[in-house]
């Protein structure tokens, strides 16, 4: 097999196109530290949507976090929800528009700490939505605070001798807790800081929003992602520490399939 | 005496903290202080401010609209700030980074080349002290024993090695700092 | 000597509790005022005092932790900015009905809804107005200074206890960003379990012994009849805290024609403005409240035939200008001036509405 090398000229070459944005991505900077997770996350939603051709009956539910801004990057029709409080919200658009799809895109802050309650009973409802979860282990938007993802012994401005379980409480598998639920019918976790990573990650947003074509319930995708900014590290250094940590204690693949 | 002061430049420069040290000089010799830093995280990476009063009165407001002395550290603090130095107040700055100079004809303008300096240091971390240095040179407001307290105390003890070399800085600072346009006549001997 | 240091507002208020002998801090992170739990953090009162310290799942579970600790006679502290404390409100609600003591600090920022991380004022209805459900009220205190925000956590408790019923410490991003210089307090002891037995064994939780019937902690009561006299009750407190707690600043008021009414950051501004004002020539003094509930009627009243008008301060649409009206009882002319969304007025922008609003009226 011969691999194509395509030189820089040809690149600039009128009609060589290598890649393009989805069109669901506005224009204009992300308000993303450099190097930030949220990014390529936003990018595969989109792209999937884009690409199932479901734009026009999408309506997004964006949190309270870094991502607080979902709506403005996202050129589909958005909410913007009360800190943890997107599944509800999203309950309430599905249940007047069964036939729109709807989808959540939360942090772990959001998802996992103030929202559990509203995570756990849209789950357990088997709400027919798509809750794409965010988690870097730490509140960005806040600057850096413990989050429920945590790792243990890992510093946060309100863990700043590490996380102690045995008084802060161990860091939250939620989405194996939620996969537990009848109601769920997609569990997963990806993550979306090498390309090998973000095909599969595609694949996951794809699989659960067809799930909610197909009316077969809640799907969670978990997204594993960097914070160098609240984890204090060059993006380098960030997405090394991810594959060392995190994934150790948070392990790619499906957990319902 | 009251002297309101307004540093800005780039998150990272050192903005906040030269304002902290200044400030703790101020309570070493006794005067009331206060420090109004911008924050959130639409600072990161971007333009970081703080307005700093040291009084030998009670303070009245943090959030002011005019200052003595600007020390400006990139072109969008020169742009906010530049029409907010008082008449015959003082605008110190770096004029790295700095397209369109101050024009002003009633205040005292001063130089103080912190980045370069900073770097002829061979510790870009020095910069924040370099320009404070240069600005004490012209207001003396705190006495030097008083800012190696205010160091002091506003380093953290695992940091007081470096105290030293913050000084080292300020003297820099003290004898690189030009005058640029000169209203009350003062005098720096280079 | 007292120890003094430079700090945040909202480090002095964290410091504050832990040497005020709190028990227990329980909250969640919001800007601007997540610096009061990352200083508990870092400072880890439990090797200091035994102040334990937990970061809640939310607000609404961190005021419910206050709930079930402060029931039994301990000192605790939660904290948080507008949209967390309008969570918080529920269980702020609850807990005035059923008489527990506690202290919550809100550091504002604009709103509404999630509205905007910088300094606002604009929760003064929702503090002193009741805000959650029921007739209650909130003792609400509003610091100005970063000294304030750190001698408010002894008296707030103090009041808090006095009267069996939350306080609220009104502050905003402005003052909790904010560094001062700051006389730190000494360190009070903890009260000990037999000392909370002693002190509040008649009502709090503390675990039934046989010589006593049981303490309960409730808000809830069914017949109508008994629930009135609760409430009858609870009024009884709130007008004595009316009638013993008012607090307030007056600032050259003697010789005024016009008073400049604020709070809080308002009240820092307006003081730089009676001084503009009187280099200008204009007779301007500050009456600036420390209460704002209770709210210091009286001072005002008394310069109501004296002046030529008021000036309410606010960063909001107009809130506590409801109540410099209904002390001044239409005898004197009451104007407001305010930002909004996390806007601050500049000492020029307040002489300005001063100008224009009463002086050149006239
Ligand atoms: C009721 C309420 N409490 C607290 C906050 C402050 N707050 C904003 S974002 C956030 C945490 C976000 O963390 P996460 O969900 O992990 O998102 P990330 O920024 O890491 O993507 C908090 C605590 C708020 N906006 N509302
Ligand atoms: S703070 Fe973290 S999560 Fe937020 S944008 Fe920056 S890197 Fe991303
Ligand atoms: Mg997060």
């Amino acid at each position: 097999m011969t691999t194509a090398v395509i030189t820089p000229e040809e690149i600039i070459k009128k009609g060589k196109i290598v890649f393009e944005k989805t069109k669901l991505i506005n224009d204009g900077a992300l308000s993303y530290c450099p190097g930030c997770g949220h990014g390529v996350a936003h990018r595969l939603v989109m792209e999937v949507v884009e690409e199932m051709g479901i734009w026009q009956d999408t309506i997004g539910v964006a949190p309270v976090g870094c991502s607080v801004l979902a709506y403005e990057f996202m050129n589909i029709d958005m909410q913007q929800a009360a800190h943890g409080r997107a599944p509800a919200v999203a309950t309430g658009i599905k249940r007047v528009f069964p036939e729109k799809f709807v989808f959540t895109y939360q942090g772990d802050g959001d998802l996992a700490a103030i929202g559990t309650a509203e995570t756990i009973h849209a789950c357990n409802r088997g709400e027919n939505i798509v809750i794409i979860f965010v988690n870097n282990g730490i509140y960005g938007m806040t600057g850096g605070q413990m989050a429920p993802t945590t790792l243990s012994g890992m510093k946060s401005s309100t863990s700043p001798y590490g996380r102690v379980v045995e008084t802060m409480g161990h860091p939250l598998k939620i989405t194996e807790m939620v996969a537990t639920l009848p109601g769920v019918a997609y569990a997963t976790r990806q993550a979306v800081h090498e390309a090998k990573y973000v095909r599969k990650a595609k694949k996951a947003i794809r699989k659960a929003f067809e799930n909610q074509r197909d009316n077969k319930g809640t799907s969670v995708v978990e997204i594993v992602a960097n914070c160098n900014s609240g984890w204090k590290m060059t993006p380098v250094e960030s997405n090394k520490w991810l594959e060392e940590n995190m994934l150790a204690y948070f392990p790619l693949g499906d957990i319902k399939k | 005496m009251t002297e309101e002061i307004i540093i800005a430049g780039f998150g990272g420069q050192g903005v906040l903290s030269m304002g902290k040290i200044l400030a703790y000089s101020g309570i070493m010799q006794d005067q009331d202080v206060s420090w109004m830093p911008s924050y959130g995280p639409e600072m990161r990476g971007g333009t970081a401010n703080v307005a700093v009063i040291l009084s030998n009165e009670r303070i009245s407001s943090p959030i002011l609209n005019e200052f003595d002395t600007a020390i400006i550290l990139n072109q969008q603090s020169m742009d906010k700030f530049e029409s907010m130095v008082k008449p015959g107040g003082l605008l110190l700055y770096d004029p790295n980074g700095i397209l369109h100079h101050p024009e002003r004809k009633d205040i005292t303008i001063a130089t103080i080349e912190g980045a370069k300096e900073a770097s002829a240091l061979k510790n870009k971390k020095t910069f924040n002290m370099i320009v404070m240095g240069a600005f004490l040179k012209i207001h003396p407001i705190v006495k030097m024993d008083n800012v190696h307290k205010g160091l002091e105390q506003s380093l953290p003890e695992r940091h007081h090695h470096m105290i030293p070399l913050n000084e080292d800085a300020i003297k820099v600072g003290m004898a690189k700092v030009k005058i640029i346009h000169d209203l009350k006549r003062i005098a720096v001997e280079n | 000597m007292k120890q003094v240091k430079l700090m945040k507002g909202n480090e002095a208020m964290a410091e504050a509790a832990i040497r005020a002998g709190a028990d227990a801090y329980f909250g969640y992170p919001i800007t601007p005022q997540s610096e009061v739990i990352e200083y508990l953090m870092v400072e880890e009162p439990h090797k200091r005092t035994g102040m334990q310290v937990l970061q809640a799942e939310s607000e609404l579970a961190a005021i419910n932790m206050v709930y079930g600790a402060a029931a039994c006679g301990k000192k605790v502290m939660t904290s948080s900015s507008s949209p967390g404390i309008s969570l918080k409100l529920e269980g702020i609600s609850y807990m005035a009905g059923a008489e527990i003591p506690c202290l919550i600090a809100n550091v504002m920022r604009g709103g509404p809804g999630l509205g905007t991380i910088q300094p606002g004022q604009s929760d003064y209805f929702q503090a002193t107005k009741g805000g959650g459900h029921g007739d209650y009220r909130l003792i609400t205190l509003a610091p100005s200074t970063v000294q304030e925000m750190a001698d408010f956590v002894d008296l707030g408790f103090e009041l808090a206890f006095k009267y069996r019923n939350p306080v609220m410490i009104l502050s905003d991003g402005a003052i909790g960003q904010m560094m001062e210089k700051v006389y730190l307090p000494n360190q009070k002891e903890r009260l000990t379990n037999d000392e909370i037995i002693k002190l509040y064994g008649s009502w709090a939780t503390t675990g039934k012994p046989e010589s006593r019937s049981r303490n309960i902690i409730t808000s809830l009561d069914l017949k109508p009849e008994k629930q009135e006299i609760h409430n009858i009750h609870l009024q009884e407190k709130f007008k004595a805290a009316e009638e013993n707690e008012v607090r307030f600043e007056e600032i050259q008021c003697e010789d005024a024609d016009y008073i400049l009414v604020a709070f809080g950051t308002s009240a820092r501004i307006s003081q730089k403005v009676v001084q503009l004002a009187r280099n200008k020539g204009y007779k301007v003094g500050l009456i600036r409240p420390i209460t704002l509930w209770p709210f210091p009627k009286k001072p005002i009243a008394k310069y109501a035939n004296k002046v030529k008008g008021f000036l309410s301060v606010e960063m909001n649409a107009g809130q506590m200008v409801e109540d410099v009206q209904l002390a001044v009882e239409g005898k004197a002319i009451v104007k407001h001036y305010g930002r909004m969304g996390g806007m601050i007025p500049t000492p020029a922008d307040v002489l300005n509405a001063l100008e224009e609003k009463l002086i050149s009226n006239k």
